[in-house]
């Protein structure tokens, strides 16, 4: 199969862009992108959302950002799966290249989540769990993964302050992204004493909510001149999986089966095993998913995920370092958008462009892109073209 | 300093005017934020502030204002009948329709040949009260003009904001430069369509937009009005003694003295929200007649309130040497704070009138 590339890249500063709207936002990622691209033209757009016919009252967003764009006439569609929506977009946009059937796609991620404030942002986000099980009961994302860390845990008798490595990894990352929310390191006096949001996960052990847009153009690599101004990125790997909604219907919710699936399919189709991975893009919304996930892909055994944190192994430095700009922690969680912030800064650092957080001679990036506690996980494996 | 830069959006009266009186009123009842959290959330950890002043049964802003009009009155040492307008700010007027200033110039004897309104603009309805008496003394069109804030604000029970809604605030007479113990040299206003707080008509209690109200509302209006003004002075944070910003909590006012350049020191005489709360249209005003009860002749003060919706005030104040003599001539800011009642949660909604009787 032809080679899928990342020909161009756009992002926004992560924030709370009360004065900036979802179609603007969306644009500025799109431009920057189209821009890096040398002006390729796509004949489709998926966009990532989660939110925004609740948060934004605005539906129909693959249209209204086609239009927007410049884009008026072409294929536009939302992707959407929660926090999942991003790399759910990637990977139709990915499918749509490959097939042939497309040339140029671009894939846009996009959220407002200061388009609301106050219990409405709480109650639309558990609209991402089972509506008619789990929030009809009270039921959040939130405490969804305080449950999850809990049990961990008492199963595993991890100490109170076991996650803290997530949140002090994810922030020192981020002092070296110019686009995240956060940016200073932080010490662990500052996890040890955080407000308990839902004992035992507190303030620093769940990523915050933000704005965000972040695009790509992805295209064949046979479509591009030889010479092309930036290193080409491949998507080389590929794959989705899904699981329950609920947690109480989980084989073993402390199991992220499709992190598994999802991460060993597209690891087969590029013929690569773990120790080929430079980094890992883990989604961290919530310091519990990050062991969780570095368990089910295979870094670690069950029970000894949150060690890898605490040992300095995801470090830039370590064994396999992760959230390499920060993360959902400390970049920031962008809803729809977190997916392609993902693909972008993984395209970033195989590129050799990361500045501070660049790992030497990066080739492999698998980046994993999560709806709800692994409901939905979509991965993908990016190549450095040399 | 630098030099001034000549600016037409700076307010200056064509005749210069400054502080002839001033005065405060703090109600005696106190509320502890650890009590207010003790019924909401269990916790004892993180309130935003100490503790908030709350009206007693018989007190309103009418009430209140009068007590701090006849402090003022006392430091002025005036003819009443010379005030030819009292102006109230607040967000609590006790009626919609008819105005708390009638009552107030009533009680202080400024009856009948005088100006009187009520004022509105959430927290800096006090402040504007202020500008105007700049512009009817300043003008020439009256002698002396008395502007009021003040504030018995609600807080909705359970909501952030119940911690800090707190009671009191000050009155100023505002007269000739000369008779002056503080000159008001200038005065700036910034605003915007800003929705970040606000209540409807018929509604109880106003409702906020969260995060909202932080960077794009109070941090925005206040150092804009505050940057302006010296600016267009030629000062820096360091010619002043003293600063004076609105308070809806203790963290606010220290973070963006810190961001203009003032020390914690500068805004310690008149940060008074951790242990009275947030006065609203009183808040910048009492934090004033705190400073004004400690400061020495040639101490500048930079003064700028907040009011949601949004928009600040700022005033450049120099003390003059008046100043000493009148400062032990009323109660001062801090002896009211000192008067202190300890209440609890249940005592507190009987008083604020929570409870649905019927």
């Amino acid at each position: 199969m032809t080679d899928v590339v990342i020909a161009g890249i756009g992002q926004t500063e992560v924030g709370e862009h009360w004065d900036i709207g979802l179609r603007d936002l969306a644009y500025a990622a799109i431009h920057d992108a189209i821009q890096d691209a040398g002006g390729l033209k796509p004949q489709s757009l998926f966009v990532g959302n989660m939110l925004a016919p609740n948060l934004s009252r605005q539906a129909h967003v693959g249209a209204l950002i086609a239009d927007y764009a410049g884009l008026n006439g072409i294929e536009a569609v939302t992707v959407e799966a929660a926090g999942a929506s991003g790399g759910a977009a990637l990977r139709q946009g990915y499918l749509a290249v490959a097939s042939g059937f497309v040339d140029v796609a671009l894939v846009v991620g996009v959220e407002k989540f200061t388009d609301k404030v106050g219990a409405g942002v709480d109650e639309a986000l558990a609209t991402t769990g089972d509506a008619d099980y789990e929030a009809v009961q009270g039921m959040t994302p939130a405490a969804q993964a305080a449950l999850l860390m809990k049990r961990y845990m008492h199963e595993y008798e991890v100490p109170a302050d076991g996650f803290a490595g997530f949140a002090l990894t994810a922030h020192a990352h981020g002092a070296g992204n110019k686009n995240a929310m956060f940016r200073k390191a932080i010490k662990p006096e500052v996890y040890a004493k955080a407000e308990m949001v839902g004992d035992p996960l507190n303030m620093f052990d769940m990523a915050p909510n933000a704005d965000g847009a972040a695009a790509l153009v992805l295209t064949r690599r046979e479509l591009l001149p030889s010479s092309w101004a930036n290193p080409l990125v491949k998507i080389a790997g590929s794959a989705s999986s899904s699981d329950t909604l609920a947690l109480h219907d989980r084989k073993d919710m402390l199991y992220f089966d499709t992190a598994q699936l999802s991460a060993g399919k597209a690891m087969k189709q590029v013929g690569l095993t773990l120790d080929g991975i430079d980094f890992f893009e883990y989604h961290d919304a919530f310091s519990i998913f990050a062991a969780l996930q570095l368990e089910a892909v295979g870094f670690a055994i069950k029970g000894k995920g949150w060690k890898l944190a605490v040992d300095g192994s995801i470090g830039l430095k370590g064994s396999i370092p992760c959230v390499i700009m920060g993360g959902m922690k400390a970049r920031g969680f962008p809803g729809g958008a977190a997916g392609v912030y993902q693909a972008v800064e993984a395209a970033t650092q195989l590129r050799g462009q990361a500045g501070a957080n660049q790992i030497k001679d990066a080739r492999f990036g698998l980046i994993q892109s999560l709806g709800g506690p692994a409901s939905t996980a979509v991965s993908h494996i990016l190549q450095r073209l040399d | 300093m630098t030099t001034p830069q000549p600016s037409p959006t700076l307010l200056k009266p064509v005749k210069p005017v400054g502080i002839v009186g001033y005065g405060s009123y703090v109600p005696r009842f106190r509320l502890p934020a650890k009590e207010v959290a003790r019924v909401w959330t269990g916790k004892t950890s993180g309130p935003p502030i100490k503790e908030k002043a709350v009206p007693g049964l018989d007190e309103d802003v009418i009430t209140m204002s009068i007590e701090a009009a006849r402090n003022a009155m006392m430091r002025a040492q005036i003819d009443p009948t010379e005030l030819r307008a009292v102006w109230v700010g607040s967000e609590s007027h006790p009626y919609a329709v008819k105005p708390t200033s009638t009552l107030v110039a009533e009680a202080i004897g400024a009856v009948p040949n005088t100006q009187a309104a009520d004022w509105e603009f959430a927290c800096k309805a006090g402040t504007e009260a202020l500008v105007a008496a700049m512009g009817l003394v300043g003008s020439g069109m009256g002698h002396y003009a008395m502007a009021i804030g003040m504030d018995t604000a609600q807080g909705k029970p359970g909501d952030a904001l119940e911690y800090t809604a707190g009671a009191g605030g000050g009155a100023y007479i505002v007269g000739p430069a000369e008779e002056s113990l503080a000159t008001i040299n200038a005065s700036y206003s910034f605003v915007t369509d800003t929705p970040d707080f606000w209540r409807r008509e018929y509604q109880k209690y106003p409702e906020h937009g969260m995060r909202f109200t932080g960077e794009p509302a109070y941090f925005k209006h206040v150092s804009e009005a505050a940057t302006h003004l010296m600016e267009a002075s030629g000062t820096t944070a360091k010619d002043y003694k003293w600063a004076v910003f609105h308070q809806p909590n203790t963290k606010f006012p220290q973070r963006v003295a810190g961001q203009l350049g003032f020390s914690m020191d500068q805004i310690e005489p008149g940060l008074l929200v951790p242990i009275i709360g947030n006065t609203y249209a009183g808040a910048a005003m009492i934090g004033l007649t705190a400073t004004l009860d400690i400061a020495q002749p040639g101490d500048r003060i930079l003064v700028v309130s907040f009011g949601s919706g949004a928009g600040s005030d700022a005033f450049d104040i120099t003390v003059t040497d008046k100043a000493p003599a009148r400062q032990n001539l009323a109660t001062k800011t801090r002896e009211y704070i000192a008067r202190r009642t300890e209440i609890d949660y249940a005592t507190y909604v009987r008083f604020r009138g929570k409870l649905a009787m019927k």
